[in-house]
């Protein structure tokens, strides 16, 4: 049993979903011009990751294991998850108007975000406790919006920077976050 | 003849024109992930390939009966059952190769790839079009990733489909098959593929027929507006 807290930072500086694991790539090429709007998403993201493990969770362990329909896992979760999606806005935007304007634009972009998907199918591949799981998904969470708003600030030098024709826009892009990545390597070898 | 001109022309496009990964830019995460060895792009692409087939099929089968309003859900439905198929198939024929791919075995349901075709394309065409739409698209996008592993396993192994590559063999840049090492082989890929193709290049990523372009937009991040 891994602590608790070795999990959460595992997800956050090692295991960075997005540096490491290559989860959530659109949004973190997409969403990270600015610094706001990184914020904003890595908040959102959080939130669904952290919710989205608390409901998938009981219908694993509840509804699908005992019935023996564990490999319906990834048609469920990813409906469950499109609806708590919908639910969430329309949740938010009644009851929360303040929560809502702040990430209400976000949470559509993350139904096909792989991260959330993939957090809440790694808690049942590593065989984590429910808070485990949680803990884990703070951590994804947190792990993504830590590489998002870095990756903001480099890519706000990168406005002013004299780039040679063919490596302008994507391929520029791609080139600045495989060096980011390389500062990441830094945290491996920290659990061992 | 006209016709079957056409659908030639449907899976060329696919392959080098409108290749999904390195020209219009759609699933970049399996193009990143599994791509440290050229076998594991071959299976990711033919199993991407696989479910690409399957869901253009039976979307465009069904495009008249979804309604426009659930039409996201439904195809979301179609392409998990395709993907917790051929997750069946690989796990009882090639345990290996399953066990490498892993997770992003499962991620291929929300591949961009998978549903960007759905939508721009399977939803107001054909079956037959459909399909082999389906088919170029998967050659292009296991040819790109293919090319990936490549580049990473010879670099960054010194192997390449289990044969050893004399020298970079005793010093492998390890660098290549850790994460960075995969954003920099795309980025020259993409780079190398702009040079040759003396297009502009794509300023932004492919968000074409992407769920979230709208979403993106109206976020103002500047992405995906176009």
């Amino acid at each position: 049993m891994k602590s608790l807290m070795v999990i959460l930072l595992a997800a956050m500086l090692t295991d960075n979903f997005v540096l490491s694991k290559f989860m959530g790539i659109c949004p973190f090429l997409g969403v990270s011009k600015k610094l706001d709007s990184a914020t904003g998403m890595g908040l959102a993201v959080t939130f669904v990751m952290v919710c989205a493990t608390v409901v998938t969770y009981p219908i694993h362990h509840g509804i699908l294991v005992p019935n023996g329909l564990e490999y319906f896992d990834t048609v469920v979760f990813i409906l469950v998850i499109a609806l708590f999606v919908q639910l969430v806005e329309t949740m938010l935007k009644k009851c929360i108007p303040s929560l809502y304007s702040a990430l209400g634009v976000y949470l559509p972009l993350i139904t096909t975000n792989c991260a959330v998907l993939g957090v809440t199918v790694l808690n049942i591949d590593n065989g984590y406790s429910f808070v485990q799981s949680i803990v884990n998904a703070v951590g994804g969470g947190l792990g993504f919006m830590l590489s998002l708003v870095i990756f903001s600030g480099v890519r706000k030098k990168m406005e002013y920077a004299d780039i040679p024709e063919t490596f302008k826009g994507v391929p520029a892009t791609l080139i600045a976050a495989s060096i980011v990545s390389v500062s990441f390597l830094g945290f491996s070898g920290l659990f061992n | 003849m006209a016709e079957k001109k056409s659908l030639l022309n449907e899976i060329t496009k696919g392959v080098i024109k409108e290749n999904p990964t390195l020209v219009m830019l759609l699933g970049m995460c399996p193009t990143l992930a599994v791509t440290t060895q050229a076998k594991n792009g071959i299976g990711m692409g033919l199993a991407t390939t696989f479910v690409l087939l399957g869901s253009n099929i039976v979307i465009s089968a069904l495009r008249k009966v979804i309604p426009d309003k659930v039409r996201i859900p439904a195809f979301i439905v179609i392409i998990a059952s395709f993907v917790t198929f051929i997750g069946f198939i690989l796990e009882g024929f090639v345990p290996d190769l399953y066990d490498s791919l892993g997770i992003y075995l499962t991620l291929i349901t929300v591949n961009c790839i998978i549903f960007g075709r759905a939508e721009m394309f399977a939803s107001k065409n054909g079956v037959v079009a459909s399909a082999c739409d389906a088919i170029g698209m998967g050659i292009g996008f296991t040819l790109a990733l293919f090319l990936m592993g490549s580049v990473r396993e010879i670099l960054g192994a010194g192997k390449w489909m289990d044969m050893n590559i004399p020298v970079i063999h005793d010093n492998p840049m390890m660098l290549f098959i850790m994460p960075a090492g995969g954003f920099f082989t795309l980025g020259m890929i993409i780079a190398i593929v702009n040079k040759l193709s003396k297009k502009k290049p794509p300023q932004e990523l492919g968000c074409h027929g992407c769920p979230n372009a709208s979403a993106c937009a109206q976020a103002g991040n500047g992405g995906c507006e176009s």
